[in-house]
């Protein structure tokens, strides 16, 4: 079982982004789960969103507390939130930033970095002051682990994504091709 | 046979789309946390003319629950949704659709009752419900939200019940979270649920009739008692039905599911979400060599009272696991089962552990520790404290 947790800020795109992920697994015939922290939801505050994939049935109704991989939408979160709390040991941190990973020190895991943030905007994707990088995170998130298609986050985004389906696919693409670490 | 389309959806959703296919004539509705994506999806379903129905907006649950009598005594099919404070708002409303045997169904997204306010899930608000006289159905997961909503009205609407029926998906655990969810195409539900044509009096202009208005005492008791009889003879309508969802639907329901019971000395008995975290705690402690099983109650009303005889009765011990408080007593099923082996000679010993309410998770380590204190009071003869609680968050206790 992978469990994932996608941090970012309310408008960002985290909970999309968990969804989307969850359905790009699905189409590869993995059972998922995909939520967002149980509660309330307010823009511009930190939100928390899980994706949960195994090859055989999820059971597991628990929330996740253990991931295998973070997902960072927005690094003005690290001054405010543990990120990497709970990461499994040797687990991996994927970073929306435009530094290379040796820039950043969560102990023993893996560090991958892609600047989401200026592909969103080249994709006409949100605004400079609020990009909506979920969709080139998830092209990030393919090439750094690798148990998701990049195809597969292409049909997941042509089913989960409401609007510039092709910039979308494209931001993927470029931040796959863009992922620092690898 | 159509194609069942696998999608991957909410709980909401499940439950919306669950309705849709069973094409429900009115939907009177009032949104609240954690279903309000239920009304949401229905109206946009009417909105984008994939459902023919009539939506209707209303200021209160109660009003909710209003609408849905009148229109539900009219021989329309309805549907409705709710949680928490909206289904105790609509308490004596209740009552009165399952009097004037209504066959409404009602989703509800499983959430604890104030005060304090809390959004999240147990099973409080249906379990209060529990006497106002509808079925009632949990679900585990979020297909299973979706196909309890369909044998829903197939049950309910049975010349035999017509009853209403409340399916239960647990709060954000099932309600807010995307899973993987077969969608059973429309003729084949069309096929399985015909159109709802009730025999008995209906509520019509051009034939006026009064129903639910007066019955004094020498009538009372014979209305209640005739209602009795239905949710009692209800329970051969459900295992049929189930079955015949089965053998369309290749997805076969019991009022009592089991996972590893046949040689098990102790049996966790649980309800809704936290039955799969469960059956992984049975799994686990499989591979340890415990002989343990589960038994997952998915219909709560009617009680399975000979199911679980059969089940539970040739083990040594029981774990009755509950999200929700009978204050002054424990648990509403620890009650029930309890009485349904009080005149038995050989029973198992019974416990009742309340945890995991207003949406504490219940970890592996919990169901652990469940079974070791029911093993422990097997092995004592003896229970010291028939009901204990569960995974207190000790730093607030202290």
């Amino acid at each position: 079982m992978y469990e994932v947790r996608f941090h970012g800020r309310g408008g960002q795109g985290s909970v999309t982004a968990a969804n989307t992920l969850a359905d790009a697994a699905f189409r590869e015939g993995k059972d998922v789960q995909a939520f967002p922290m149980f509660g309330v939801e307010r823009r511009g505050a930190p939100v928390t969103a899980f994706t949960r994939i195994d090859e055989k049935r999820i059971d597991l109704k628990i929330q996740i507390y253990e991931p295998d991989v973070v997902v960072v939408l927005d690094t003005s979160l690290l001054d405010v939130v543990d990120v990497s709390s709970g990461l499994k040991p040797g687990g991996i941190v994927i970073l929306n930033t435009s530094k290379e990973p040796g820039s950043f020190d969560f102990g023993d895991a893996d560090i991958y970095t892609v600047d989401a943030t200026s592909i969103a905007v080249e994709n006409g994707l949100g605004t400079e002051t609020s990009p909506i990088v979920n969709t080139a995170i998830l092209g990030a998130y393919s090439r750094a682990i690798g148990n998701v298609k990049l195809e597969s986050i292409y049909e997941a985004i042509e089913n989960n994504v409401p609007v510039k389906i092709e910039n979308n696919k494209k931001a993927a693409k470029e931040a796959f091709e863009k992922t620092k670490g690898v | 046979m159509g194609e069942q389309k696998s999608l991957t959806i909410k709980g909401n959703m499940a439950t919306a789309l669950g309705a849709k296919l069973c094409r429900p004539n009115v939907v009177p509705a009032y949104p609240i946390t954690p279903s309000t994506l239920f009304p949401e999806k229905m109206s946009e379903f009417i909105a984008d003319g994939e459902l023919d129905a009539s939506m209707i907006n209303v200021e209160s649950e109660h009003s909710a629950m209003s609408a849905c009598i009148g229109a539900s005594a009219t021989g329309a099919r309805v549907v409705t949704a709710s949680a928490s404070q909206g289904v105790a708002l609509m308490h004596e409303m209740l009552f009165i659709a399952s009097g004037m045997r209504l066959p409404i169904v009602m989703a509800v997204g499983n959430r604890a009752l104030s005060a304090p306010i809390n959004i999240w899930c147990d099973h409080q608000d249906t379990i209060a419900s529990r006497d106002s006289g509808w079925l009632q159905f949990y679900a585990e997961n979020n297909q299973e939200g979706l196909d309890l909503m369909i044998n829903a009205f197939r049950i309910a609407e049975d010349d035999r019940v017509l009853l209403p029926v409340m399916v239960g998906i647990d709060a954000f655990v099932l309600t807010h979270t995307i899973e993987g969810v077969d969608v059973p195409a429309q003729e084949d539900v069309d096929n399985f649920l015909p159109t709802y044509d009730p025999k008995q009096g209906t509520l019509n202009p051009k034939e006026p009739a009064t129903f639910g208005s007066f019955a004094p005492p020498e009538f009372y008791q014979e209305f209640k008692q005739a209602q009795t009889q239905a949710i009692e003879d209800s329970r051969s309508v459900i295992d049929e039905v189930f079955d015949d969802y089965a053998e369309r639907f290749g997805r076969q329901y019991n009022k009592v599911s089991t996972f590893e019971c046949d040689d098990a000395d102790i049996i966790l008995l649980t309800m809704g979400s936290m039955s799969g975290t469960a059956r992984e705690a049975v799994r686990k402690m499989r591979k340890d060599g415990k002989k343990v099983g589960l038994a997952k109650l998915t219909v709560f009303r009617p009680f399975p009272m000979p199911e679980l005889k059969d089940i539970l009765g040739d083990a040594k011990g029981v774990a009755v696991i509950e999200r929700n408080i009978s204050p002054g007593f424990g648990g509403a099923v620890f009650a029930e089962l309890g009485a349904t082996f009080v005149n038995e000679k050989d029973r198992p010993i019974m416990k009742n552990f309340i945890t995991g309410l207003g949406g504490r998770d219940i970890f592996i380590e919990n169901f652990e520790e469940m079974y070791q204190k029911t093993k422990d009071a097997v092995e004592a003869s003896k229970v010291e404290e028939p009901v204990e609680w569960i995974n207190m968050n000790e730093e607030v206790t202290r």
